[in-house]
């Protein structure tokens, strides 16, 4: 079964998945699909972490443990982030990021 | 015996200085006199039961007084060798200072209740009296040099304090100014003796320093610089700050200027006391000058001679009382300096050491009787210029007589005190220098010339017409007239030779007739020509003043020498030195600062454009330096 597929796919597809984040987060200007463009670029960290684990150590489970405390750790920055939102579209009736700006200069 | 109770004699003036300045304004006047003087009055007895158990009561070893260490606690700790003391050390001349300082002030905290009466700021001349005493004794009771430099500021500091005490008075103020700074400026080279005696030597002690058989006056000279012993350059240094404590020439100039204080502390700090304090030094040191450093005692002996003279000749030309008196006490105490200069050590050749000590005292006593008399004379007729007075004998029966008494001590006449103690120091500059026996001769008469101008200015003469007629100080200012001019009178009995000598062995003396014969003619002659010229109004001085113009505005305007130092220091110093220094200070240094301030402005000015608040822009920024960092790294590691 899994072991039948190289470890070069699941990196690829990490790798994949991680430019597509990083498009999203510069390009978008909605700042929830910045947030799930954030939440992209760590999922594909997350595949990453496995997959090495399981080809490279897979008598330890370091790989796996990493991968849960960054979804729980993404879980509680995505409510972070929703609060911020919520505040900036309070303030500025918009969740447009290109709109935030005050600190500038 | 036991001598700790005299830690005492400093301390209680110090505890009725806090008292009365932390407490200034919340009690009464009469408390803070009666306190003052009642604090004084316990140090002063201590003083003379001290004095008395010193002299009379303590163990002699060989005959000689010896050098008590009556307290001793260490101040200061650096290392084991490296300490500074405080403690009071006690030899027949800080007795005998504790005599002087505790008598003058006594008298003089009795007659400033009668004298500062009503004043706005009594309290607190009373609690810078105190401070003052606390300082003096202090300083006489010193162990160690660095001890004496210690309270030898805070004297400069109560004496700078009470010059200025009539502070909205711009001269008063700029005369304490001057004082302190003038001063000062001598007591740096003080600081920098003590330490290059100290290095010399090895310590601050004074016993082990004066210890005539002990290593420091024995190895202390054998380091050559610039041609003298370094043990002669700290003592030429340190006799530098004692000239300008003792107002000695050149820098003499703030003594008359000092004048602008009330007239219980000139009398007090500037004529008895204090002033005394740079001939104590020498003393205190005088067995190192002797042995080690004849060269410095030579510098001493001829600036004490000059000075006596300079200002001798001024003080015949002023008209202010209080200056006239001024320069009379500057003419005295160079008369002290010398006899300590043409003094040796030990048996018959020390009876300089002895005069000086000797002529200190008495000193004391007549100057400080002046100066209150002077207090008198301004209380009564609101004015320091002779040439407003006149025929005051008829108004203040008790002042003329005491001041005529102390003009007679100061004279020389036979058998005040005065006579005595010049006597001895005329014996010493005669059988040491006959240059300096001249001199000292010629200012005799001066002297006797000068006090009895000032004598008969003020209680003979003609009488100009008062405002009110001036009338007899109250008795708590009589009282201190009294009292001095009976010390004036009698302290010449006092057998000084027996009790205060270079190595503590006393002397047989005997008086030598052919010194003492000129010294009493001169004294007369100086009386008698004071006598023609203004027992009367005459024109003979106009004369002669007109006749010697030149010399005689020379003389009047101080010799210049305050013009000099102007001159000099505004002229040289400020244009040569300071301007260009604070040109340096405001173009370079400050100019580098705010360089560097200008520069991070400007800079940051320039750059904050690129903070344009879009975070997909940071973004961008980071990931694109990211890659390309992971491509550098890449490319650098594998290829």
């Amino acid at each position: 079964m899994i072991e039948n597929i190289p470890l070069q796919y699941f990196l690829i597809v990490g790798t994949l998945m991680f430019f597509i984040g990083v498009f999203g987060f510069l390009t978008r200007r909605n700042l929830i699909t910045i947030l799930m463009s954030v939440e992209l670029i760590l999922n594909s960290v997350n595949i990453n972490f496995v997959a090495v684990n399981r080809y490279l150590y897979p008598n330890n489970l370091h790989g796996h443990f990493f991968t849960i405390f960054i979804i729980a750790i993404a879980a509680s920055e995505a409510a972070v982030a929703i609060a911020i939102i919520i505040n900036i579209y309070r303030k500025f009736s918009s969740i447009n990021v290109e709109n935030v700006s005050s600190m500038k200069n | 015996m036991n001598f700790t109770y005299t830690i005492l004699i400093p301390i209680i003036p110090f505890i009725i200085f806090l008292f009365i300045g932390l407490m200034n304004s919340k009690i009464k006047p009469s408390l803070a006199a009666s306190l003052g003087t009642g604090g004084m009055l316990i140090s002063f007895i201590l003083s003379y039961y001290t004095a008395f158990l010193y002299f009379f009561k303590s163990v002699k070893v060989d005959g000689a007084y010896q050098k008590i260490i009556a307290f001793n606690a260490e101040w200061l700790h650096f290392t084991d060798k490296l300490h500074i003391d405080m403690g009071v050390l006690l030899d027949p001349i800080s007795v005998m200072m504790l005599i002087v300082v505790s008598t003058i002030s006594l008298m003089v905290h009795i007659y400033s209740i009668g004298y500062m009466k009503g004043d706005d700021g009594f309290n607190r001349f009373y609690s810078f009296l105190s401070l003052f005493s606390f300082s003096m004794f202090g300083l006489v009771v010193a162990t160690n040099i660095f001890q004496m430099y210690v309270f030898w500021e805070l004297v400069g500091v109560s004496s700078f304090l009470l010059i200025g005490y009539y502070y909205q008075k711009p001269s008063a103020v700029a005369a304490s100014k001057k004082a302190f700074i003038v001063t000062r400026f001598a007591d740096m080279f003080f600081l920098i003796g003590i330490l290059v005696l100290s290095f010399v030597t090895d310590t601050f002690d004074f016993i082990t320093l004066t210890d005539t058989t002990g290593s420091a006056i024995t190895q202390g000279g054998s380091i050559l610089f610039m041609g003298m012993s370094t043990m002669t350059w700290a003592l030429i240094l340190i006799f530098i700050g004692g000239a300008g404590k003792s107002a000695m020439f050149p820098v003499h100039i703030w003594l008359p200027d000092a004048m602008e204080g009330p007239t219980p502390v000139s009398a007090l700090i500037h004529a008895a006391t204090m002033v005394v304090a740079g001939v104590y030094l020498v003393a205190r040191l005088f067995p190192i000058f002797e042995i080690s450093a004849p060269d410095a005692l030579m510098v001493v002996a001829y600036v004490g001679a000059f000075s006596s003279l300079f200002a001798a000749i001024i003080a015949t030309t002023q008209f202010d009382i209080k200056r006239v008196l001024a320069y009379s006490t500057m003419s005295q105490i160079g008369y002290m300096i010398t006899a300590l200069g043409v003094s040796g050590y030990g048996g018959h050749e020390g009876v300089g050491y002895m005069a000086s000590m000797f002529h200190l005292f008495t000193h004391a006593m007549f100057k400080a009787l002046l100066f209150l008399g002077a207090g008198a004379v301004i209380h009564a007729v609101h004015t320091n210029l002779m040439t407003e007075m006149g025929g005051l004998r008829k108004y203040l029966p008790i002042t003329h007589i005491t001041f005529l008494l102390a003009c007679l001590t100061i004279a020389g006449v036979p058998p005040f005190s005065g006579f005595f103690s010049k006597d001895e120091i005329l014996v010493a500059a005669y059988h040491h220098d006959k240059v300096i026996y001249f001199i000292q001769m010629f200012v005799a008469g001066l002297t006797a010339f000068y006090m009895f101008r000032l004598y008969f200015r003020i209680f003979w003469n003609t009488e100009p017409h008062y405002h009110h007629t001036p009338h007899e100080a109250p008795f708590s200012m009589t009282f201190p007239l009294m009292f001095l001019a009976f010390a004036a009178v009698f302290s010449g009995f006092i057998p000084f030779e027996k009790l205060v000598t270079s190595d503590g062995l006393p002397l047989d003396l005997h008086t030598e007739w052919e010194v003492a014969i000129p010294a009493i003619s001169v004294g007369l002659i100086g009386i008698i020509i004071a006598f023609v010229f203004y027992k009367k109004e005459s024109s003979i001085p106009d004369k002669i003043s007109q006749n010697l113009r030149f010399f005689y505005r020379w003389a009047f305007n101080k010799f210049y020498i305050d013009e000099l130092y102007m001159f000099v220091t505004h002229k040289i110093i400020f244009n040569g030195v300071s301007r260009p220094i604070a040109w340096f200070d405001r173009h370079v240094v400050d100019g580098t600062m705010t360089g560097i301030g200008k520069a991070t402005e400007f800079t940051a000015k320039s750059i904050k454009g690129f903070q344009s608040g879009q975070v997909q822009k940071y973004g961008f920024v980071f990931v694109s330096s990211a890659i390309l960092l992971a491509i550098a790294f890449i490319f650098y590691w594998f290829y």
